[in-house]
C-alpha cells in the first residue's frame, strides 16, 4: 500500500530525513518510536506533502501512485490522513463548515455528488459518538480554544469522518487523560479493517497496549534503525534509546 | 462643465489640478443657477463654502489626512455636473431590483446628485412624524426643523472636499425620526450613478434622530454606466439622547468610480451608534468617518471590511472623538487586498481631558494576498484623560500557512482553503451587522466576491 524508498528531506536547508525506508501493507499497524527531534513528525509532514519540507531524494508510492507528484489535498483524497501532533486553530471557520467542505472535496475527487444535508448530519452524529465528542466542540471554530486533549479527540473525529486508507497518528496519545486515551484508542480500533493501515507515532508503550502494533520501528537521526514486534516497545520503555544510539553511532 | 470646455482647458494648463480652477470658474459663472435649483437654507452657507474651497483646493496626498489617497487622476477628468437639475430619464424604482431578500426596507434613491421623487407603496407605512425625502424640498417646506442641523458639522471643517460639497451640493437625502419613534424596518438609500458622459455628483444627506429614537440606514452605492463617475457626498447625522442609530454603507461600484464620502456623526448622551462600512467593489474610494461622542454613557461601534483587487484603492480615514466621560468605543477594520490593490486606514482617537473612564479599542487587520498589494495603516491616538482604557493594534500579514496546510491535509483544495480563511477573517465584522437579512446577504456577497464572482445583488440589472 505504502512504499517509502530512501527518502531524504530538508527543512530550511537542513537535512532531517536521511534515507528512510518503510513499507506498509493493508491491515497492518506500524508503531514508530524514537527520541525527540529524530524526524518522526518530519516523516508525517513529508508523507502528507507539507510544502515547508523539500524532498531531495527517494520515492513515496501509495496505492501504486507517486505521492511526490501530488499536492497535499490530492494525497488526502487518495486516502492519507494525518492526526497532527499540534492541531492548528482556525478562528472563524466552523467545524461544521470545515468538515462539510472536506467531505465534499473528497467526494468531488472521487466524482461523487456533494453529500446531502441529512446524510452529512447523520455522519457527523455517528462519528461524534464513536469518539464521544461533545456537541459543543463541533459547534465551534476549528480547534479554537480547544484543550490539548479535545484537539486530539477532534483529530480522530476527523479521521472517522474522512475514512482514510492510511492514518498517521502523530503523538495522538499525548495530552489525553486516561479515559480519553481509552476512548480514542477504541475509536481507532473500531475504524480498523483489513483494508486500511495505521502508523502510530508515540513515545509511550501504554498506547500500544490499546492499539497493538504488528511492527515497531525506531527512528533515529532521520532513518529507521531498528524494527521489531510489539516487544521492542516494551524493551525501549525499560531501557531507553541509549543502547540503540550506541549501536548506530558505533557502526 | 462641457459648457466652458475650451476656456477651462487653457486655464488648466496654467494651474495645478488641485486648485480646481475650472470648478471655481464654473461656480462664478453659474452660482445663480446653482442657488435657484436648491434651497435657501442650503444657499446660506454656499458662498462661504466656496470661499473655503478656493483657499483649500482639492486635497492632495501631501496633506497628512490624505496621504493614502491620490485624487490627481480622477479629479483631472472633465466631468459633467447637473447644475440645472435636468431630469435623468430612468426610474430607479423600476430598474432597480437590488433588494436584500427579507430586508423589507423603506426604499429611497438618490439618482446621481438628486433625491428621486417617486414615492413607493412600501414607504407608506412609515410611522407618524417620520419625515424622509429630498433635502432641498424639506429645507424649503420645514426650514425650522433643519436650521439647527444643516451644515452644523460640515461647514466648519477645513476640508477641501467638504467645502467643495458645500458649494456645489444642491440636494440629497433627508431623514427625521422624532423623539421616541423607533423605525420597525431599515431604511435603504441607494445612490445610483447614471450618465452618458463622465459625471460628478455632489450630494448632502442630513439625518436627525430625536431623543429615544431608533433607525437603521443602509446606504448602497451603485454605478450604472461605463463612464467615469466621481461622487462627493457629505452625510451629517445627529443622534439624540438615548437614541440608537445604525449606519451600513455598502459600496458596489465599478472600477471607473471615484467615491468620496464624509460621514459626520454626533452622539448625544447615552446614545448608541453602529457604523459598518463595507467596500465590496470599487475604483478609488475615500471614506472619512468622524464620530463626535458628545454625551456621557454613549456606545460606539465603528467597523468595516474592504475587499479589493486589481488596481482598486480604498482609504478609510476614521476618527472618534471622546469629549465626555464614561463612553465606550470599539473600532474594527479588516482588509483583504489582492493584485496591486492599495489600502489605507487611519484610526484617529481623541480623548479629551474630561473624558475620564473612556474605554476605546481599535483594531485594523489586513491580509495581502500578493506581494504587489499595498496596505498602509496608522493609528493616531491623542489621549488627554488619565483614567481610561485604550488599546490599538494593527497587523499586516498573509494567510496563516499552518492553517492552509491543515485544511489541505483534509483534502480541501488550496483555493477553497484560501477562501475559507479569508471568509473567516471577515466574519467578525459581518457579525456586527444587526439586521439578519442584511447579514446573510452580505455573507453571501462577500463569499461570492472572494470567489472572484462578481458580487452584486441577485436579479440586479444595474450593476454590471
Ligand atoms: N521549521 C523548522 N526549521 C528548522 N528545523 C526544524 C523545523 N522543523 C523541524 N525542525 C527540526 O527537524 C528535526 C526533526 O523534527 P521532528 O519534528 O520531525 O522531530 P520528532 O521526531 O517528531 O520529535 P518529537 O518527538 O519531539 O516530536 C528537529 O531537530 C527539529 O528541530
Ligand atoms: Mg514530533
Amino acid at each position: 500500500m505504502l512504499e517509502i524508498k530512501d527518502i531524504h528531506a530538508n527543512i530550511n536547508g537542513k537535512e532531517i530525513l536521511k534515507g528512510l525506508i518503510l513499507k506498509v501493507n493493508p491491515g497492518e499497524i506500524h508503531a514508530i518510536m524514537g527520541p525527540n527531534g529524530a524526524g518522526k513528525s518530519t516523516l508525517a509532514s513529508v508523507l502528507t506533502g507539507n510544502p515547508a519540507f523539500e524532498v531531495t531524494h527517494g520515492s513515496i508510492s501509495f496505492h501504486g501512485k507517486d505521492m511526490l507528484e501530488l499536492s497535499p489535498e490530492q494525497r488526502a483524497n487518495e486516502g492519507i490522513f494525518l492526526s497532527f501532533q499540534y492541531p492548528v486553530e482556525i478562528p472563524g471557520v466552523s467545524m461544521v463548515n470545515f468538515m462539510r467542505t472536506a467531505i465534499n472535496e473528497q467526494r468531488k475527487y472521487r466524482q461523487l455528488e456533494p453529500i446531502s444535508a441529512t446524510d452529512f448530519l447523520r455522519l457527523m452524529r455517528e462519528k461524534k459518538e464513536l469518539v464521544e465528542m461533545d456537541n459543543k466542540l463541533t459547534n465551534r471554530s476549528v480547534n479554537e480554544g480547544f484543550s490539548g486533549g479535545e484537539k486530539k479527540r477532534n483529530e480522530i473525529f476527523q479521521m472517522a469522518m474522512l475514512d482514510p486508507d492510511l492514518s498517521i497518528l502523530d503523538e495522538t496519545d499525548s495530552g489525553l487523560d486516561i479515559d480519553a486515551l481509552r476512548i480514542v484508542a477504541n475509536g481507532v480500533n473500531k475504524l480498523k479493517t483489513d483494508k486500511n493501515a495505521t502508523i502510530v507515532i508515540t513515545h509511550y508503550q501504554r498506547l500500544l497496549d490499546y492499539i497493538v502494533p504488528d511492527f515497531v520501528h525506531v527512528l533515529y537521526d532521520g532513518r529507521i534503525v531498528k524494527t521489531g514486534d510489539k516487544n521492542l516497545a516494551l524493551e525501549l520503555e525499560e531501557k531507553g534509546y541509549d543502547w540503540i544510539k550506541k549501536e548506530v553511532d558505533g557502526e | 462643465m462641457k459648457e466652458i470646455n475650451d476656456e477651462a482647458n487653457s486655464v488648466a494648463t496654467l494651474t495645478e489640478w488641485h486648485e480646481g480652477a475650472e470648478y471655481i470658474k464654473l461656480y462664478n459663472q453659474f452660482n445663480g443657477q446653482i442657488k435657484s435649483h436648491s434651497a435657501p437654507l442650503m444657499n446660506e452657507s454656499r458662498d462661504a463654502s466656496f470661499g473655503l474651497f478656493k483657499s483649500l483646493g482639492f486635497p492632495t496626498n501631501q496633506l497628512e489626512n490624505y496621504k493614502y489617497t491620490d485624487l490627481k487622476d480622477p479629479l483631472s477628468v472633465e466631468y459633467g455636473l447637473n447644475i440645472n437639475r435636468l431630469k435623468i430619464p430612468v426610474n430607479p424604482y423600476e430598474v432597480f431590483q437590488c433588494d436584500v431578500p427579507g430586508i423589507h426596507s423603506y426604499l429611497y434613491f438618490v439618482l446621481n446628485d438628486g433625491f428621486y421623487p417617486v414615492r413607493d407603496k412600501r414607504n407608506d407605512a412609515l410611522p407618524d412624524g417620520v419625515i424622509i425625502g429630498s433635502l432641498s424640498e424639506i429645507a424649503q417646506s420645514h426650514p425650522a426643523l433643519l436650521k439647527d442641523y444643516y451644515g452644523k458639522m460640515s461647514t466648519t471643517k477645513a476640508d477641501g472636499l467638504i467645502a467643495f460639497n458645500g458649494a456645489f451640493a444642491q440636494d440629497g437625502f433627508f431623514m427625521y425620526v422624532p423623539d421616541n419613534v423607533q423605525l420597525d424596518r431599515p431604511v435603504q438609500l441607494v445612490n445610483i450613478m447614471r450618465s452618458d458622459v463622465d459625471f460628478m455628483a455632489n450630494s448632502h444627506n442630513l439625518i436627525i434622530l430625536g431623543e429615544g429614537a431608533k433607525a437603521q440606514l443602509l446606504v448602497c452605492d451603485h454605478t450604472m454606466d461605463k463612464v467615469r463617475f466621481t461622487s462627493n457626498r457629505v452625510t451629517e447625522v445627529f443622534v439624540g439622547k438615548n437614541a440608537v442609530y445604525e449606519h451600513y454603507k455598502l459600496e458596489n461600484t465599478h472600477a471607473e468610480t471615484t467615491n468620496m464620502s464624509n460621514l459626520l456623526i454626533r452622539q448625544e448622551e447615552a446614545s448608541n451608534v453602529l457604523a459598518n462600512i463595507i467596500t465590496l467593489h470599487n475604483g478609488i474610494t475615500r471614506n472619512t468617518i468622524e464620530i463626535d461622542v458628545d454625551g456621557e454613557h454613549c456606545e460606539t461601534m465603528l467597523c468595516g471590511i474592504v475587499l479589493a483587487d486589481k488596481k482598486q484603492q480604498v482609504d478609510n480615514f476614521t476618527s472618534i472623538i471622546h469629549g465626555k466621560p464614561n463612553c465606550k468605543s470599539n473600532e474594527l477594520f479588516k482588509y483583504v487586498l489582492d493584485d496591486t490593490a492599495k489600502g489605507g486606514f487611519t484610526g484617529k482617537l481623541y480623548v479629551a481631558r474630561d473624558a475620564q473612564k473612556t474605554a476605546a479599542f481599535q483594531t485594523n487587520k489586513n491580509i495581502l494576498l500578493k506581494r504587489s498589494a499595498k496596505m498602509r495603516t496608522k493609528p493616531q491616538l491623542e489621549i488627554y484623560a488619565d483614567d481610561v482604557k485604550c488599546s490599538h493594534g494593527a497587523t499586516i500579514g498573509q494567510l496563516d500557512e499552518n492553517a492552509m496546510f491543515y485544511m489541505r491535509s483534509r483534502g480541501i483544495s488550496e483555493a477553497e482553503a484560501r477562501l475559507l480563511l479569508m471568509f473567516a477573517f471577515t466574519a467578525d465584522v459581518i457579525d456586527n451587522i444587526r439586521i439578519d437579512a442584511l447579514k446573510d446577504r452580505i455573507k453571501m456577497l462577500v463569499e461570492k466576491r472572494l470567489r472572484g464572482e462578481l458580487s452584486k445583488c441577485e436579479g440586479c440589472v444595474i450593476c454590471q
